[in-house]
Protein backbone atom coordinates (compact mmCIF):
# COMPACT_ATOMS: atom_id res chain seq x y z
CA UNK A 1 0.00 0.00 0.00
CA UNK A 2 1.12 3.41 -0.83
CA UNK A 3 0.69 5.89 1.63
CA UNK A 4 1.45 9.82 2.62
CA UNK A 5 1.45 11.33 5.65
CA UNK A 6 1.27 14.90 5.74
CA UNK A 7 1.21 16.45 9.60
CA UNK A 8 -1.59 14.72 11.58
CA UNK A 9 -3.27 12.79 8.05
CA UNK A 10 -1.93 9.62 6.54
CA UNK A 11 -3.42 9.15 3.05
CA UNK A 12 -3.19 5.09 2.15
CA UNK A 13 -3.96 4.41 -1.65
CA UNK A 14 -5.05 0.66 -1.08
CA UNK A 15 -5.09 -1.46 -4.32
CA UNK A 16 -6.98 -4.91 -5.43
CA UNK A 17 -9.72 -6.57 -3.33
CA UNK A 18 -10.28 -6.38 0.43
CA UNK A 19 -12.52 -9.44 1.40
CA UNK A 20 -12.08 -11.51 4.42
CA UNK A 21 -8.94 -13.03 3.39
CA UNK A 22 -7.11 -9.74 2.79
CA UNK A 23 -8.65 -8.01 5.54
CA UNK A 24 -6.18 -8.93 8.05
CA UNK A 25 -2.95 -7.71 6.34
CA UNK A 26 -4.69 -4.41 5.30
CA UNK A 27 -6.09 -4.18 9.10
CA UNK A 28 -2.41 -5.02 10.36
CA UNK A 29 -0.80 -2.24 7.85
CA UNK A 30 -3.26 0.32 8.54
CA UNK A 31 -3.15 -0.11 12.14
CA UNK A 32 0.74 0.33 11.94
CA UNK A 33 0.42 3.36 9.91
CA UNK A 34 -2.60 5.40 12.12
CA UNK A 35 -0.34 4.13 15.23
CA UNK A 36 2.58 6.75 14.17
CA UNK A 37 2.35 9.59 17.07
CA UNK A 38 0.95 12.19 16.05
CA UNK A 39 -1.42 10.83 13.14
CA UNK A 40 -5.34 11.82 13.82
CA UNK A 41 -6.56 11.45 10.30
CA UNK A 42 -6.74 8.16 8.12
CA UNK A 43 -7.69 8.82 4.02
CA UNK A 44 -8.48 5.80 1.98
CA UNK A 45 -8.06 6.48 -1.44
CA UNK A 46 -9.82 3.15 -3.12
CA UNK A 47 -8.91 4.61 -6.97
CA UNK A 48 -7.19 1.16 -7.37
CA UNK A 49 -9.46 -0.91 -5.04
CA UNK A 50 -10.91 -3.46 -6.91
CA UNK A 51 -13.62 -5.31 -4.65
CA UNK A 52 -15.10 -4.50 -1.60
CA UNK A 53 -17.37 -6.43 0.41
CA UNK A 54 -18.76 -6.00 3.84
CA UNK A 55 -15.36 -7.39 5.25
CA UNK A 56 -13.94 -4.16 4.45
CA UNK A 57 -16.52 -2.27 6.00
CA UNK A 58 -15.12 -3.57 9.17
CA UNK A 59 -11.48 -2.98 8.53
CA UNK A 60 -12.49 0.92 7.49
CA UNK A 61 -15.20 1.05 10.80
CA UNK A 62 -12.50 -0.26 12.84
CA UNK A 63 -9.74 2.06 12.06
CA UNK A 64 -12.70 4.89 12.46
CA UNK A 65 -13.38 3.68 16.03
CA UNK A 66 -9.66 3.91 17.09
CA UNK A 67 -8.91 7.18 15.17
CA UNK A 68 -12.20 8.52 16.89
CA UNK A 69 -10.91 7.97 20.51
CA UNK A 70 -8.07 10.56 19.40
CA UNK A 71 -10.29 13.24 18.12
CA UNK A 72 -10.12 12.24 14.67
CA UNK A 73 -11.92 10.35 11.98
CA UNK A 74 -12.05 8.48 8.78
CA UNK A 75 -12.32 10.05 5.46
CA UNK A 76 -12.43 7.95 1.86
CA UNK A 77 -12.49 9.23 -1.59
CA UNK A 78 -12.04 7.74 -5.52
CA UNK A 79 -14.81 4.79 -4.84
CA UNK A 80 -15.90 2.58 -7.62
CA UNK A 81 -19.49 2.40 -7.97
CA UNK A 82 -19.51 -1.57 -6.58
CA UNK A 83 -17.62 -0.41 -3.51
CA UNK A 84 -19.99 2.75 -2.86
CA UNK A 85 -22.71 0.62 -3.20
CA UNK A 86 -21.51 -1.63 -0.32
CA UNK A 87 -20.36 1.75 1.77
CA UNK A 88 -23.96 3.59 0.86
CA UNK A 89 -25.99 0.26 2.52
CA UNK A 90 -23.47 0.05 5.49
CA UNK A 91 -24.50 3.29 6.35
CA UNK A 92 -20.81 4.58 6.79
CA UNK A 93 -21.51 7.53 5.12
CA UNK A 94 -23.23 8.82 8.89
CA UNK A 95 -19.63 8.25 9.99
CA UNK A 96 -17.03 8.76 7.23
CA UNK A 97 -16.33 11.09 5.27
CA UNK A 98 -16.52 11.10 1.28
CA UNK A 99 -13.86 13.56 -0.33
CA UNK B 1 -38.92 -22.49 -17.26
CA UNK B 2 -36.14 -24.65 -18.01
CA UNK B 3 -32.49 -25.17 -16.94
CA UNK B 4 -29.92 -24.14 -20.00
CA UNK B 5 -26.80 -24.96 -18.08
CA UNK B 6 -25.58 -25.73 -14.59
CA UNK B 7 -22.39 -25.48 -12.81
CA UNK B 8 -21.14 -26.73 -9.67
CA UNK B 9 -17.50 -26.30 -7.04
CA UNK B 10 -16.39 -27.82 -4.37
CA UNK B 11 -13.58 -26.20 -2.84
CA UNK B 12 -12.30 -26.03 0.99
CA UNK B 13 -13.59 -23.17 3.40
CA UNK B 14 -10.08 -21.50 3.18
CA UNK B 15 -9.85 -17.75 3.32
CA UNK B 16 -8.27 -17.86 -0.30
CA UNK B 17 -11.06 -19.18 -2.17
CA UNK B 18 -13.22 -16.62 -1.51
CA UNK B 19 -12.31 -14.66 -4.51
CA UNK B 20 -11.79 -17.82 -6.64
CA UNK B 21 -15.91 -18.79 -5.90
CA UNK B 22 -17.01 -14.92 -6.62
CA UNK B 23 -14.90 -15.04 -9.98
CA UNK B 24 -15.84 -18.10 -10.73
CA UNK B 25 -19.82 -17.83 -10.46
CA UNK B 26 -19.68 -14.31 -12.24
CA UNK B 27 -17.81 -16.20 -15.36
CA UNK B 28 -20.37 -18.63 -15.53
CA UNK B 29 -22.86 -15.72 -15.63
CA UNK B 30 -21.39 -14.61 -18.31
CA UNK B 31 -23.12 -16.60 -20.84
CA UNK B 32 -26.51 -14.16 -20.19
CA UNK B 33 -24.45 -10.98 -21.39
CA UNK B 34 -25.41 -9.15 -18.13
CA UNK B 35 -24.06 -5.97 -17.20
CA UNK B 36 -21.22 -5.23 -15.35
CA UNK B 37 -23.10 -3.65 -12.58
CA UNK B 38 -24.77 -7.05 -12.05
CA UNK B 39 -21.77 -9.06 -12.51
CA UNK B 40 -20.47 -6.87 -9.67
CA UNK B 41 -23.46 -7.61 -7.56
CA UNK B 42 -23.17 -11.34 -7.48
CA UNK B 43 -19.49 -11.04 -7.27
CA UNK B 44 -20.51 -8.89 -4.25
CA UNK B 45 -23.29 -11.61 -3.13
CA UNK B 46 -21.47 -14.45 -3.35
CA UNK B 47 -18.25 -12.88 -1.85
CA UNK B 48 -20.45 -12.74 1.27
CA UNK B 49 -22.18 -15.92 1.33
CA UNK B 50 -18.85 -18.03 0.85
CA UNK B 51 -16.86 -15.59 3.54
CA UNK B 52 -20.18 -16.36 6.24
CA UNK B 53 -19.48 -20.28 5.51
CA UNK B 54 -15.94 -19.61 6.50
CA UNK B 55 -15.90 -18.19 9.33
CA UNK B 56 -20.05 -18.96 11.20
CA UNK B 57 -20.13 -22.23 9.49
CA UNK B 58 -17.03 -23.69 10.15
CA UNK B 59 -15.25 -21.14 11.91
CA UNK B 60 -11.81 -22.64 13.64
CA UNK B 61 -12.19 -26.00 11.35
CA UNK B 62 -11.91 -26.53 7.49
CA UNK B 63 -14.82 -28.31 5.77
CA UNK B 64 -16.56 -28.66 2.12
CA UNK B 65 -18.30 -25.57 0.64
CA UNK B 66 -20.12 -26.63 -2.29
CA UNK B 67 -21.88 -23.88 -5.25
CA UNK B 68 -24.62 -24.55 -7.84
CA UNK B 69 -25.10 -22.18 -10.45
CA UNK B 70 -28.03 -22.79 -12.41
CA UNK B 71 -28.79 -20.39 -15.96
CA UNK B 72 -32.63 -20.25 -17.12
CA UNK B 73 -34.32 -19.74 -19.97
CA UNK B 74 -35.80 -16.74 -18.30
CA UNK B 75 -32.56 -15.11 -17.61
CA UNK B 76 -32.47 -16.18 -14.07
CA UNK B 77 -29.42 -17.24 -12.26
CA UNK B 78 -29.84 -19.12 -9.58
CA UNK B 79 -26.57 -19.73 -6.96
CA UNK B 80 -26.58 -22.09 -4.02
CA UNK B 81 -23.93 -21.70 -1.40
CA UNK B 82 -23.85 -25.07 0.61
CA UNK B 83 -22.29 -25.65 4.02
CA UNK B 84 -21.78 -28.73 6.35
CA UNK B 85 -21.08 -27.09 9.33
CA UNK B 86 -22.71 -25.47 12.13
CA UNK B 87 -25.82 -23.80 11.06
CA UNK B 88 -27.32 -20.89 12.49
CA UNK B 89 -29.34 -21.10 15.48
CA UNK B 90 -31.93 -18.16 15.01
CA UNK B 91 -31.69 -17.13 10.92
CA UNK B 92 -34.23 -14.28 11.25
CA UNK B 93 -32.21 -12.68 13.98
CA UNK B 94 -28.49 -13.43 12.03
CA UNK B 95 -30.22 -11.71 8.88
CA UNK B 96 -30.78 -8.39 10.86
CA UNK B 97 -28.06 -5.85 9.91
CA UNK B 98 -25.52 -5.24 11.65
CA UNK B 99 -25.86 -8.64 13.76
CA UNK B 100 -22.49 -10.45 14.29
CA UNK B 101 -21.61 -12.94 16.87
CA UNK B 102 -17.88 -11.92 16.59
CA UNK B 103 -17.94 -8.25 16.72
CA UNK B 104 -14.31 -8.45 18.65
CA UNK B 105 -13.05 -9.69 15.05
CA UNK B 106 -14.86 -6.32 13.58
CA UNK B 107 -17.26 -8.39 11.25
CA UNK B 108 -19.66 -5.62 10.47
CA UNK B 109 -23.02 -7.78 10.73
CA UNK B 110 -23.74 -6.33 7.25
CA UNK B 111 -23.43 -9.92 5.02
CA UNK B 112 -27.03 -11.30 4.72
CA UNK B 113 -28.10 -7.51 4.12
CA UNK B 114 -25.77 -7.07 1.23
CA UNK B 115 -26.71 -10.39 -0.14
CA UNK B 116 -30.67 -9.03 -0.19
CA UNK B 117 -29.72 -5.73 -1.62
CA UNK B 118 -27.33 -7.14 -4.31
CA UNK B 119 -29.85 -10.34 -5.19
CA UNK B 120 -33.71 -10.10 -6.39
CA UNK B 121 -34.24 -12.92 -3.93
CA UNK B 122 -32.18 -14.86 -0.43
CA UNK B 123 -33.36 -17.59 1.18
CA UNK B 124 -31.65 -19.29 3.77
CA UNK B 125 -32.04 -23.25 5.18
CA UNK B 126 -30.15 -24.16 8.27
CA UNK B 127 -30.13 -26.89 10.77
CA UNK B 128 -27.97 -26.65 13.60
CA UNK B 129 -25.12 -29.45 13.52
CA UNK B 130 -25.74 -29.93 9.97
CA UNK B 131 -24.75 -26.67 7.75
CA UNK B 132 -26.49 -23.62 6.05
CA UNK B 133 -27.47 -23.09 2.42
CA UNK B 134 -27.87 -19.79 1.45
CA UNK B 135 -30.51 -19.57 -2.15
CA UNK B 136 -30.10 -16.58 -4.31
CA UNK B 137 -31.66 -15.66 -7.68
CA UNK B 138 -30.76 -12.69 -9.61
CA UNK B 139 -32.11 -11.99 -13.48
CA UNK B 140 -29.43 -11.04 -15.52
CA UNK B 141 -31.47 -10.19 -18.90
CA UNK B 142 -34.88 -10.26 -19.28
CA UNK B 143 -36.71 -13.37 -20.46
Amino acid sequence: MEHERKNGTVTVRISGELDHCSAQSIRRELDALIGEPGVKTLVLDLQDMTFMDSSGIGVILGRYRTLRERGGGVAVKNMNPQVEKVFTLSGMRQVIQIL
Amino acid sequence: MDIINQMELKFLSVPENEGFARVAVSAFAVQLNPTLDVLADIKTAVSEAVTNAIVHGYEDETGLIVITASLRDDGILEVSVADTGKGIADISRAMQPFFTTQPEKERSGMGFSVMQTFMDRVTVESALGRGTTVRMQKRLREA
